[in-house]
């Protein structure tokens, strides 16, 4: 059972829940499992080939799961998975 | 959309911080209340470009600092509402890339930062088609007259 923090500007897709409990046994079964539940987060989260956005990264506890074993990473009981939108921009 | 409300610091901490950077991009967020009637911005956090390359043209929020930006929020009992980025020697318009990589929800403030001082500034904000919306402004005289000239 892991926790997933949702960021405030997808919290209108949750119901306005900032955190919501998840059964799956990897982080990528963890976020599923949250779009399956609320369906219109769904394309914020996953591309059209249902890989997980370039621009939205994922932390479990402090770590990317980029230095960890990515969408794979292993979840326990107390794990904390956090969507982080990517920010960024600029003029050109 | 919502009008916006800045309280006067807001603004000042916030065109100080694009001004001394110029003429690099700055960047951070924006916090405050989400009313039914008005967006007010009563808090911002400064935050480091984190763009390697050149940051006068682009910048970068780090993910720590994301994270911290929503704790933060929370300790104060205020709403993550939007992003203020800079924009130097350009006009304070979304760039291609600003409208790419933008969430919903979240005001995008752009400061037009001319010759090392603010000559501008909106903000946006995407509606359910994805398309950028500007925002209104409260006590922004210029919004009527900056609306024509988009």
């Amino acid at each position: 059972m892991a926790k997933i923090i949702i960021p405030t500007p997808l919290r209108k897709f949750t119901e306005n829940n900032a955190n919501i409990e998840a059964n799956g046994g990897t982080v990528l079964e963890s976020v599923q499992q949250l779009a399956a539940q609320y369906p219109d987060i769904k394309k914020h989260l996953f591309d059209e080939d249902g890989e997980i956005r370039n621009f939205v990264r994922l932390y479990v506890g402090d770590d990317d799961i980029e230095d960890l074993d990515s969408v794979n990473t292993a979840v326990e009981a107390g794990t904390v998975i956090s969507i982080v939108p990517a920010i960024a921009g600029g003029i050109a | 959309m919502k009008a916006l409300k800045f309280h006067p610091e807001v603004l000042e901490a916030i065109t100080l911080h694009a001004e001394e950077n110029f003429p690099y991009e700055s960047c951070g967020f924006l916090l405050g209340r989400d009313g039914n009637d008005f967006r007010t911005f009563s808090d911002y956090l400064l935050v480091d470009n984190s763009k390697e390359g050149d940051q006068r043209k682009r910048f970068e929020i780090s993910p720590k600092d994301y994270m911290q930006a929503e704790r933060e929020a929370a300790l104060r009992g205020l709403d993550l509402l939007g992003i203020y980025h800079s924009h130097p020697d350009h006009p304070a318009i979304p760039s291609r890339h600003d409208h790419k990589q933008a969430m919903p929800f979240f005001s995008y403030v752009i400061l037009s930062i001319r010759e090392g001082r603010l000559s501008k500034y909106t903000s946006w904000q995407l509606d359910d088609n994805g398309a950028f919306i500007r925002e209104p402004i409260l006590n922004d005289q210029s919004y009527q007259v900056a609306t024509a000239s988009i």
